[in-house]
């Protein structure tokens, strides 16, 4: 195993990076050294934040220094962590294409597929959740089919409603609120992927794995009244 | 009981310490865009560190109080008046119930800290009451103040004013000489560009653009080269980072910043001098230093020594 490279990102922050990819393999050792980080409760250190390929790791530089936290995560970085337990599976329920998945048919088009291999494809991979970002609960997900595979739209849009399903490239998210974006959306789920109110504000984590299931409007509907109801 | 505004000002939020713990999921951490400043106005009125203030900025609001509060503000200063008689900024002061402050001219900075004793008692979100408008998160209702808000306040935890009046350290830097001098650590995406460019960097003063805002700086100045591409695979974003998309442009990345960005970063600016930024408006100047860890961390013990010993008396 290649060790972590370790690099300054100012005098409160490090970076511990792997390998420069986006894969599963990569990402599943910084969610290692992240957990294995939290875990430790390491004295000075305010957060762990995982992303694709590395792990910054926030800290009070009054309370610990560069020497001591670089000591300790060459330490946990080749400790083994099981996350098997940590990790969680969601399904998601999608109304794919018409208003919901306004873009649904200009992926159809550029990928020279119809609307409904387009859901096929989307719908038949299980993605793994590399990091959030963006916006709060915003999950950068893939790996999508390359066949479906569709560049950002060149004009984003002011206002993409929350729960919208999309891709860029070979990444998907959801949208976990209103808000702009420049990815293409192949529908919406009415499940609701964050709220500051809840504990644990966001619903997907790193390392989870998401699992997208076409549902049709009235079944859209009736979830989304569920939702709304809070049942 | 509440403080309410009377006139918001320009732009007035809630601030506290940050909302940390929460960007693994995506959540800004927010907080002041000169914490130092923040500080210090909690410290004068013999507030916790982790209470919340008022952060003004460049033109700041009329206040009124329900009842009678150790009021101080710190930061950018402004001709403040209590009543109609000066007030005084640094300092903590008396505002008798039914008393209103009020700024007037800012004479230099762009963000001032109003602290009260008792702290702004908004209900906190995800465990911080710092007011992240994008996402609508924290302070009053996730937005600016306004006119006819009311805010409630925490319980003072003391009444009289501190004996003698403090002297609280300039915490502009450089800026009052038109140009300020902000010291950076290369990294964490030296590599990302051509040789030489940390020279670029320090080799003229940046202007602080008019697309700025409490996400960041978009700075003009000289042209910074990538050596393959402005794009990394997304990773981490800290505060004062300096991030450069293709444009060679840099951005500063303050308080409000999304957690995670794809743009590679040349240097980010020490704890220090974050404040320093902070005080800065569009059409301020800046200048660039590399300094050494070592540096980075004296200058923030100075800091630290100075919030101490105020917190230590008042």
């Amino acid at each position: 195993m290649i060790p972590a490279r370790i690099v300054i990102a100012g005098d409160s922050a490090l970076v511990a990076e792997f390998e420069e990819r986006i894969d599963p393999a990569v990402n599943a050792r910084v969610v290692s050294l992240a957990a294995a980080l939290d875990e430790a409760r390491v004295a000075g250190v305010r957060e762990v934040v995982p992303t694709y390929r590395s792990v910054t790791v926030y800290f009070d530089p009054l309370r610990t220094d560069h020497d001591t936290l670089v000591a300790q995560i060459n330490q946990l970085t080749t400790r083994a962590v099981d996350l098997t337990a940590a990790s969680t599976a969601h399904r998601v329920p999608v109304c794919y294409g018409g208003d919901l998945g306004p873009d649904l048919e200009a992926v159809a088009a550029h990928a020279g597929l119809t609307e409904a291999a387009v859901v096929l494809a989307h719908t038949a991979r299980t993605y793994r959740v590399f990091m959030l970002g963006f916006l709060p609960g915003f999950a950068y997900m893939g790996t999508v089919d390359e066949r479906i595979s569709a560049p950002r739209r060149s004009i984003p849009r002011t206002r993409v409603p929350a729960g919208s399903v999309e891709i860029a490239g070979t990444q998907t998210g959801i949208h976990p609120s209103d808000a702009p974006g420049g990815w293409q959306l192949l529908g919406r789920t009415p499940l609701r992927f964050f709220d500051a109110a809840r504990a644990d504000p966001a619903l997907l984590k790193p390392g989870d794995t998401v699992q997208f299931h076409a549902v049709d409007r009235q079944e859209f509907e009736r979830l989304t009244a569920r939702v709304v109801s809070g049942r | 009981m509440n403080i309410r505004v009377i006139a918001p000002g320009l732009m007035t939020t809630v601030q506290d310490r940050g909302r940390w713990g929460w960007q693994s999921r995506g959540v800004p951490v927010a907080g002041p865009m000169d914490p130092y400043s923040h500080r210090m106005a909690n410290a004068l009125v013999g507030n916790d560190a982790g209470l919340a203030t008022l952060e003004a900025t460049l033109l700041g609001p009329e206040l009124a109080f329900d009842d009678e509060r150790i009021v101080a503000v710190a930061g950018a200063s402004f001709e403040l008046t209590l009543d109609s008689r000066p007030a005084p900024m640094g300092a903590p002061f008396a505002a008798a119930a039914g008393s209103r402050l009020t700024f007037g001219r800012r004479i230099l900075g762009a963000r001032a800290y109003v602290a009260v004793s008792g702290g702004i008692d908004v209900p906190p979100t995800l465990g911080s009451r710092a007011t992240h408008v994008t996402s609508g998160m924290g302070g009053l209702d996730g937005r600016a103040l306004r006119a006819g808000d009311r805010l409630p306040l925490g319980k003072m935890e003391r009444k009289s004013l501190p004996g003698a009046s403090q002297e609280t350290p300039d915490p502009f830097g450089a800026a009052a000489e038109g140009v300020a001098t902000v010291r950076v650590l290369p990294g964490p995406q030296l590599d990302a560009f051509v040789t030489g460019t940390l020279d670029i960097l320090q080799s003229a003063a940046y202007r602080v653009g008019s697309q700025s805002d409490r996400m960041g700086f978009r700075l003009e100045g000289p042209h910074l080269v990538h050596a393959r591409g402005a794009e990394i695979i997304s990773d981490a974003t800290p505060l004062g980072a300096l991030q450069v998309p293709a444009s060679g442009q840099p951005i500063l990345l303050m308080a409000d910043r999304q957690t995670t960005g794809g743009y590679p970063k040349i240097a980010t600016v020490i704890t220090a001098d974050v404040g320093v930024c902070g005080q800065l408006a569009p059409g301020d100047a800046l200048r660039f230093v590399v300094c050494s860890m070592r540096d980075a961390l004296a200058a923030l013990i100075v800091r630290e020594r100075a919030l101490m010993a105020c917190e230590g008396v008042a």
